[in-house]
């Protein structure tokens, strides 16, 4: 489980951010990171765009779209963390 | 794993090699059973289900080979004896619940969401994200009847489909969540379907009918509110209910979607998850007009009324997950607040509703709650359950 902070004060562990991208991100861009109703997340599909506003697309969601604001659950940190790993290709959960 | 059923299987295939030889002679060597008690589990990180007995509340099997299931949903043969599982990346695997084989899966889209079975169960049919669309397969043998597109605008770009139900007349209603639109497409001549288009609002997310197949809702996630639409008179057009429902205020963060299906109509009113606010809505299910709602612990995902419809049970979004809470519909008050285990995400009524099954992802269990004195029952090792789907939806329009 993530265990969720209000401010960027402690940083979630990578094994909880794997969890968390994997398993709730995963709702609506899929487990495998492919997309659902939500756009995919591989890093082909996230290649152009800007570091800075991927993880400005967590913190702070897309009004208009389905994506929320994550800052209640993750850190600035948190999200750099993801989107650097995205972009790198996810790393899978260890089972 | 127990294998309960395998004696069985071996009755099938007797009596089917067998034809010309006496019954009693064959039955006596076997077990026969019905599948009226059965029902599958997704496993989604692992891609199979698990087949289970609601009356030993056990595990028969495992299904494996199933892809990518973590979005998955199942329908059921009409003589309840296959299940059909959608997954994720646009497999779809007819599951034989008898023999707990996989006796064919095919590769119909590139992302897929869900489906369902026609009214005559000779067909099945996918919703699918990639290609934006439905598509209708053979009940017997999955092969390929019709393919809809779901297009819209000049450029004819395609449209998730979600919120797929079937209706009579071999009928299917869903919903364009790009599009904003119901359509009803009439498939009882595949060769050739036929498609009328309704405006419905904003990104509709999920869509369900009522029991008796005639008032088909789509649930908005852009606007306050759901689209109703009486399939009877279709003409009419849709119409919006429970419109303005968070009265202007700013919505909290949804960090998953809510699931609607027939469930949600009981006793003469329909229970609703509203988007972006820790609330159930009530409407009355014969003018629409909200008659309540309900404070719950967090977003709520599926609100289900039990089959008696005295109670409705409720899960909720991350990062509320980890909680269920369940509705005295008489009173319209939360009665009980339970702790099932980390990350709930379905819950399913055995057909009567005498237990509730509950799937925790995170703790690899599924718990088994008597609905009467909310006291847990039975807890069985499931790997990252998500769906549970008992083969009593067969018999139900929407399911």
């Amino acid at each position: 489980m993530i265990f969720l902070h209000a401010q960027a004060a402690v940083a979630a562990t990578p094994e909880e951010l794997v969890h968390l991208v994997r398993q709730d991100c995963g709702s609506c861009h899929g487990m495998t990171l492919q997309g659902g109703l939500g756009l995919p997340l591989t890093p082909s599909a996230l290649r152009d765009k800007p570091v800075d506003s991927l993880v400005a697309t967590i913190i702070h969601g897309r009004p208009g779209t389905a994506m929320p604001a994550w800052k209640s659950i993750l850190s600035e940190a948190d999200a750099h963390w993801i989107v650097t790993h995205l972009l790198e290709g996810f790393p899978e959960e260890k089972r | 794993m127990h294998r309960l059923a395998l004696p069985l299987l071996l009755g099938v295939a007797l009596l089917s090699g067998c034809a010309g030889n006496s019954l009693r002679e064959e039955t006596s060597a076997v077990r026969l059973r019905g599948t009226g008690d059965l029902g599958v589990i997704v496993e989604r990180a692992r891609g199979s289900v698990a087949i289970v007995d609601t009356t030993t509340r056990s595990i028969l099997g495992r299904v494996e080979g199933l892809g990518d299931l973590s979005h998955a949903s199942v329908v059921f043969s009409r003589d309840g004896r296959y299940a059909y599982v959608f997954g994720r990346d646009g497999g779809l695997s007819k599951v034989d619940l008898l023999t707990l084989a996989l006796e064919k899966r095919i590769l119909q889209a590139g992302n897929s969401i869900g489906g369902a079975i026609s009214q005559d169960g000779r067909m099945v049919v996918a919703q699918n994200y990639t290609p934006g669309g439905i598509r209708a397969f053979d009940a017997g043998t999955l092969e390929p009847l019709a393919d809809v597109p779901a297009s819209y605008g000049k450029d004819g770009a395609r449209s998730k489909v979600v919120g797929l139900v079937d209706l009579s007349g071999n009928r299917f209603a869903y919903a364009l969540f790009e599009a904003g639109e119901i359509r009803i497409t009439d498939l009882s001549d595949p060769a050739h379907p036929r498609t009328d288009a309704y405006a419905a609002g904003k990104q509709p997310y999920d869509g369900l009918v009522s029991p008796d197949g005639r008032f088909y809702l789509a649930g908005l996630f852009g606007e306050d509110g759901l689209a109703l639409l009486d399939t009877w008179q279709p003409q009419q057009g849709s119409k919006k209910i429970l419109a303005n429902y968070g009265r202007g205020e700013e919505k909290l963060p949804v960090f998953k979607m809510p699931h609607l299906r027939g469930w949600s109509i009981a006793g003469g009113r329909a229970w609703l998850p509203a988007i972006g606010r820790h609330e159930v809505l009530v409407a009355d299910s014969k003018n629409w007009q909200e008659v309540a709602r309900v404070a719950v612990k967090g977003q709520p995902v599926f609100v289900m009324a039990s089959p008696d419809g005295r109670h409705v049970w409720v899960n909720f979004a991350f990062p509320d997950n980890g909680w269920v809470q369940v509705i005295d519909t008489l009173t319209t008050q939360v009665v009980k607040t339970l702790q099932p285990g980390k990350a709930v995400l379905h819950m399913e009524f055995t057909p009567r509703g005498e237990t509730v099954w509950v799937s925790a992802r995170d703790d690899n269990t599924v718990s088994i709650y008597d609905t009467g004195s909310f006291e847990r029952l039975a807890t069985l090792n499931v790997d990252a359950p998500s769906g549970i789907f008992f083969t009593s939806r067969a018999m139900r329009t929407g399911f």
